[in-house]
């Protein structure tokens, strides 16, 4: 009866329905807006020669002239700008990688064993979330320096590799999607532990692992302060670090202020495409714990 | 399995332990002494890290490392100074791994100074010897007036000039200011004419303290005890006063500086001039393209009639880093980047600099006529304001301080609250409060 009367009372006032709803609109329209217009403003930027950047419409195109600037990209100082988005891509890909299977094996660990100690060992990795990088870039150095691997490789991969938000991730999921029961059964039919983990729990935390590896292939890509003390050696650096370098040199160079800019939209493509292929392995596998 | 997880802990508090004992074994460096460090040759081939954020420094290294086999010289890069590779240096000086050449600015050298960040190069042999190759106020702002200490070698240099479009003033019937007074009187006939004269740029403190520094006055000095901060000296209050006259009677933008919408300012005509450094050049250039031919570049304006006082802008040195194992072979590499002239040339191709030295103005990039400038050979202006800056200008031990809380009172003076000399009046407490944070010892 109640229901019925709030129906009514809906659909005699559309204007209030109509109203909300184009308000809801409204707010999702701005904030793509927002959204959008920089990158927006970054490809079209990057499509303009010179001249044409300072004195033609921000927001719209001049001379088309996108391939000359990047031919002009991977010219300037040898490819520079491509060794540092390969550094990017080892950095993050592979990190994010690494990342994922220990964040993954933790987190199934502590979800499936029980042993003395497990509350505190997650609770101190819950600590770790809380703790920004940057504050520990830091300390990092100082002990990257006592083993004088600083301005290495493995300064900046090493620390990329742990994920105290991915042990709690995995964890979570972990307790929820792989059923003890299975587990038991995977040991009675003689399987070993890790076998079990690699060939029965991965498979159900894959949602989890893309959603780990998006989450750290991200924080690794724009990871800026670690990079900018660890390293010297300009050809280790990552992108967003060379971008910036480049950028403080404007003054000197003012040409280099194009490349900043070509090179700040190549930069955002292998987030992209990173996203938009793993998107597909994780809704198809939500979609997968929901039937369960 | 516990026992397992019970190791990974202790390694946990291993690892911060390391990183405890690293933190306190950096703090306990030696006291600076005043007596310069020993400086000998090391045996066998040596190589040196120099770490630059100028672009292109490979290449000067380069001939080196052809001439030197046994001193080879590695470049190595970073942001610019402020934008994190300072921080970095110190950092590398506490965890005892810092690069053995480090390109710093002047007004950053008394912060190194300060903290022994950089080894006094003196007794290394030639460089007291080389003093006379270099531009007097150069060679001050690297000595501190200290008897036989020598920090950096002097590279390169931002004497100022006055920028202007030579085809708007002779339009407008304006002749070009050579006093602050006439300048402010062109402002005003400009400002009829529906321009401004120039841009006063609220972040750009180094380029106030030029203005400053042409003016004759001084924001530090240190008497060998202390330091006496005087950011609201006369000289300093006449020249902030000076602009917010300017600022209050609108004859100045106010954009911000080093934007598309700065650029744009003088690409479209709307600003006439720019008070700047030698290396300013290349910043119009490129942020103007629309207006070449136009500008032509004369003396900076004058507090005095008849004076010829020229500001600084910029400039920085070659210093070797607390740590180096090498202090010999580091000093002769920075006395040859910045003496010979194959290298000021390459310097000067790469990344514009400007050198220090007194012949750096010969250099065939500076003999020539710009079309940029109606085909004025802008670089002669230049040279003769080198020699017109003030020797005695000194920076202060906590600049990057400095430039942070002045450039806030500039931007509230700028959006209406407060003044310029507010700005600086505050900034005087501020320095002051931050040095005797830091147990620098200050006058009050």
């Amino acid at each position: 009866m109640s229901a019925t009367t709030t129906r009514v009372k809906k659909n005699h006032g559309p204007r209030e329905s109509l109203f909300s709803r184009a308000g809801a609109m409204l707010v999702m329209a701005i904030c793509t807006f927002y959204f959008l217009v920089p990158i927006w403003w970054l490809f079209v930027a990057a499509t303009k020669d010179r001249a044409d950047f300072t004195t033609s419409a921000p927001l719209w195109f001049a001379d088309f002239n996108l391939v000359e600037n990047i031919v002009n990209l991977a010219n300037y100082r040898d490819g520079l700008f491509f060794q540092w988005m390969l550094n990017s891509i080892l950095y993050a890909g592979a990190g994010a990688a690494v990342a994922t299977l220990f964040a993954t094996m933790m987190g199934y660990a502590l979800a499936k064993y029980d042993f003395r100690g497990r509350e505190t060992l997650f609770n101190v990795v819950l600590g770790g979330v809380l703790v920004p990088a940057t504050a520990l870039a830091l300390p990092l150095f100082l002990v990257f320096s006592q083993v004088g691997a600083t301005n290495t490789f493995w300064s900046v991969f090493l620390p990329s590799i742990v994920s105290p938000f991915g042990v709690y991730l995995a964890r979570i999921y972990a307790t929820s999607s792989v059923p003890d029961e299975l587990v038991e059964a995977a040991r009675i039919d003689g399987s070993g532990e890790v076998r079990t983990f690699f060939t029965v729990a991965t498979r159900l935390m894959t949602p989890a692992m893309v959603t780990i590896f998006l989450f750290q292939f991200v924080t690794i890509w724009n990871n800026f302060f670690l990079p900018l003390i660890m390293l010297r050696d300009e050809k280790l650096f990552p992108v967003t670090l060379g971008l910036y370098i480049w950028n403080s040199q404007v003054n000197q160079i003012p040409e280099i202020r194009a490349y900043v800019i070509i090179g700040a939209l190549l930069s955002i493509i292998p987030l992209i495409i990173a996203f938009l292929s793993l998107q597909r392995f994780w809704r198809s596998g939500l979609g997968t714990g929901a039937l369960k | 399995m516990a026992n397992r997880i019970a190791r990974a802990g202790g390694a946990l508090v291993l690892v911060s332990a390391l990183a405890l004992s690293a933190c306190s074994t950096g703090a306990g460096t030696d006291g600076g002494t005043d007596a310069a460090d020993a400086c000998t040759p090391s045996e066998g081939p040596v190589t040196l890290d120099f770490t630059t954020w100028l672009p292109g420094m490979e290449d000067a290294a380069a001939i080196w490392n052809e001439k030197n086999p046994d001193i080879q010289v590695k470049v190595q890069t970073g942001p610019n100074g402020l934008g994190g590779t300072y921080k970095n240096f110190f950092n590398q000086i506490e965890a005892g791994n810092a690069p053995d050449l480090g390109h710093i600015e002047y007004d950053a050298l008394p912060n190194f100074r300060v903290q022994d960040g950089v080894v006094n190069i003196a007794d290394c042999a030639g460089v007291m010897d080389a003093q006379d190759q270099f531009i007097d106020w150069t060679w001050s702002q690297v000595t501190f007036g200290e008897e036989d200490a020598v920090y950096a070698i002097p590279q390169d240099t931002g004497p100022e000039a006055l920028f202007y479009r030579a085809d708007l003033f002779e339009k407008a019937g304006i002749p070009i200011p050579t006093t602050w007074d006439e300048y402010a009187e062109a402002a005003k006939t400009i400002r009829e004419e529906g321009g401004y004269i120039t841009n006063f740029s609220q972040s750009d403190i180094n380029a106030f303290a030029g203005l400053v520094w042409q003016a004759d006055g001084q924001w530090f000095e240190n008497d060998g005890e202390a330091w006496n901060v005087t950011l609201d000296s006369p000289e300093s209050i006449m020249v902030a006063d000076y602009w917010q006259g300017l600022l209050d009677d609108d004859l100045v933008a106010t954009l911000p500086a080093w934007t598309d919408e700065w650029n744009n300012g003088y690409n479209s005509g709307d600003v006439w001039t720019w008070v700047s450094a030698v290396w300013g050049a290349n910043s119009i250039m490129s942020g103007a393209p629309d207006t070449a031919g136009n500008w032509a570049v004369a003396p900076m304006p004058q507090w005095n009639e008849g004076d010829s006082a020229a500001g600084n802008w910029g400039g920085s040195g070659t210093a070797v880093l607390k740590g180096s194992e090498h202090p010999y072979e580091a000093a002769q590499f920075a006395l040859w980047l910045n003496t010979d002239p194959e290298a000021l040339a390459s310097m000067n191709k790469t990344a514009n600099i400007y050198p220090a030295t007194k012949t750096g103005g010969d250099l065939p990039a500076f003999s020539e006529g710009l079309d940029f400038f109606g085909g004025q050979n802008i670089y002669d202006v230049f040279a003769a304001a080198g020699a017109e800056v003030n020797p005695d200008f000194t920076w202060g031990p906590t600049m990057t301080q400095v430039y942070t809380d002045v450039a806030d009172g500039f931007s509230g003076a700028i959006s209406g609250s407060g003044t310029l000399t507010d700005a600086l009046t505050d900034g005087q407490q501020k320095t002051i409060d931050a040095m005797k944070a830091a147990a620098i010892a200050v006058n009050e």
